[in-house]
């Protein structure tokens, strides 16, 4: 009984699921698109970014990446949107519906 | 080369549950069932079987217990009776759900209050809604060959669901009954190893058990554990059909004792049948149409089967061994008249309430319940559907 993790979107039916919802395999997590919760998102301004990264350790889900030093766009495949990241930058760089 | 004994539906079950070795069984005790653990920890102690027995400080925890070693990958059960099933409630969903095919020997003894340890059906009942796949004993034998079945039923990979071998509590978990038992080494074979294909103790392919399901799909998963449950009747009758081969006694999803040319039918769940069987051939005796259905399966309900078996019937009455309140009968009523219902019957069908906290039944009570489909018969009307047998009134 293999888990196929992309059938279980919000629209799968019923003959799509694991039985018992029993998920096989490990770090399929990262298969699971938990993006889809959320109807806002963050978004950032690249211009008053000043790659200071105090927001990517602030994500609890992980969802800003940083290579070479500096933080990537957001990982919006997994970001559910809860705006901490908007208040974690000191520099007014990120923004998002409702979050003040 | 099987062998003839004498021992209690308990004894019967221990001896069964030795011959299978499963590999983990959390216990508490609890009258009636406290003799099946008891009996099994002398196994373990005499090095008779390879079973992890764990001690544990309740049925809360004998359950959750057995649901991680199902999940584990480890064959499991526990034991239990009444008031411990009802500690189990939590419990069980979760092993039905998470599709865990582990076995609870249940001894029924009617839930408290007032507080009473003797048989009605009141602790399985209660669970008959759980997802569990219920199967009850009329007898010793009965109880002993259920539970040998038990595992090639749960197991089978078209089902994947707990299972429940119910017996009377006391009235055969206590009495001793001539028995035949089967070879250890045919026992063995018949129930085979357990090879689950997804387990957390599996190094190759981790998994995940239980997650939480948000309301996108709650409704599909628990749809999805009903599609096990409607392959249930087939597995039980193909086992059957197995175990036939291996010990010629043969067994359905329900029995049908002299139901051929039968006007009049009881249909009634455990030990009282046997009760029946006796007022039945009395009955028979004096040229009278009586015949009786006897439930195994119990859930899945073979609604369909049962409706087909009755379906020259004139007046049927079914017997139920636990309350439930509804002012109009009990739960075996209610899935008989449904079934009944929707194949169209014509059957006049009256449910009674009879053996709460072990009242006795006697052949003579049966005897009235039969005289008593015969006045429905001539009357030409049930009267009052809702009834009680051995009541002080």
């Amino acid at each position: 009984m293999a888990t196929d993790i992309s059938k279980l979107g919000v629209k799968a039916k019923w003959q799509d699921l694991t039985e018992g919802m029993v998920v096989a395999g490990a770090g399929t997590s990262k298969e699971f698109l938990t993006g889809e919760w959320t109807s806002v998102k963050p978004e950032i301004d690249w211009e008053k970014c000043k790659q200071c990264l105090l927001c990517a350790p602030a994500c609890p889900d992980s969802c800003i990446p940083v290579a070479d030093k500096k933080r990537l766009e957001f990982d919006y495949d997994h970001c559910k949107g809860c705006g901490i990241c908007v208040k974690a930058c000191p520099f007014g760089a990120i923004t998002m519906e409702g979050v003040k | 080369m099987s062998k003839r004994e004498r021992l209690s539906g308990n004894e019967a079950v221990a001896i069964a549950l030795r011959q299978i070795n499963p590999d983990v069984f959390p216990a508490f005790p609890i009258t009636p069932s406290t003799e099946i653990p008891q009996y099994f920890a002398s196994y373990v102690a005499n090095g008779q079987v390879d079973t992890e027995f764990i001690p544990v400080e309740s049925e809360h925890s004998s359950m959750s217990a057995a649901i991680g070693a199902s999940a584990a990958g480890a064959r499991a059960l526990t034991a239990t009776s009444s008031c411990g099933l009802a500690f189990m409630w939590e419990e069980l969903y979760i092993a039905a759900s998470n599709r865990l095919p582990l076995a609870l020997a249940l001894v029924n003894r009617a839930l408290s209050g007032p507080i009473n340890i003797n048989c009605d059906h009141s602790d399985s009942m209660g669970a008959r809604d759980a997802g569990w796949i219920q199967i009850y004993a009329e007898n010793n034998q009965e109880a002993y060959d259920n539970m040998v079945q038990a595992y090639r039923i749960a197991e089978h990979k078209d089902v994947r669901l707990p299972i429940m071998i119910c017996q009377d509590g006391f009235i055969t978990s206590h009495a001793v009954e001539n028995i035949e038992l089967l070879d250890d080494a045919d026992v063995k074979k018949f129930v085979g190893e357990y090879e689950p294909e997804t387990y957390l103790l599996n190094p190759e392919c981790p998994a995940a058990v239980g997650p939480y399901s948000i309301t996108d799909y709650y409704f599909e998963a628990k749809r999805n554990q009903a599609e096990g449950m409607r392959h249930v009747p087939q597995v039980v009758l193909d086992v059957a059909k197995e175990f036939a081969a291996i010990s010629g006694r043969e067994y359905g999803l329900f029995e049908e004792y002299r139901m051929d040319g039968a006007e009049r039918a009881v249909i009634i769940i455990g030990s009282a049948a046997g009760t029946t069987k006796d007022a039945i051939d009395a009955l028979r005796e004096k040229g009278e149409k009586v015949g009786m259905i006897k439930i195994r399966l119990y859930r899945p309900f073979p609604a369909d089967e049962i409706a087909d078996a009755l379906k020259n019937v004139k007046a049927v009455a079914i017997m139920d061994r636990a309350e439930s309140y509804t002012n109009h009968g009990g739960p075996l009523g209610a899935d008989v008249m449904a079934a009944l219902f929707r194949a169209r019957s014509e059957a006049l069908a009256v449910n009674y309430v009879y053996g709460l906290g072990g009242r006795d039944v006697r052949v003579t009570d049966m005897e009235n319940v039969y005289a008593e489909l015969q006045k429905i018969i001539d009357d030409g009307d049930a009267g009052e559907t809702y009834r009680f047998m051995g009541i002080r009134e």
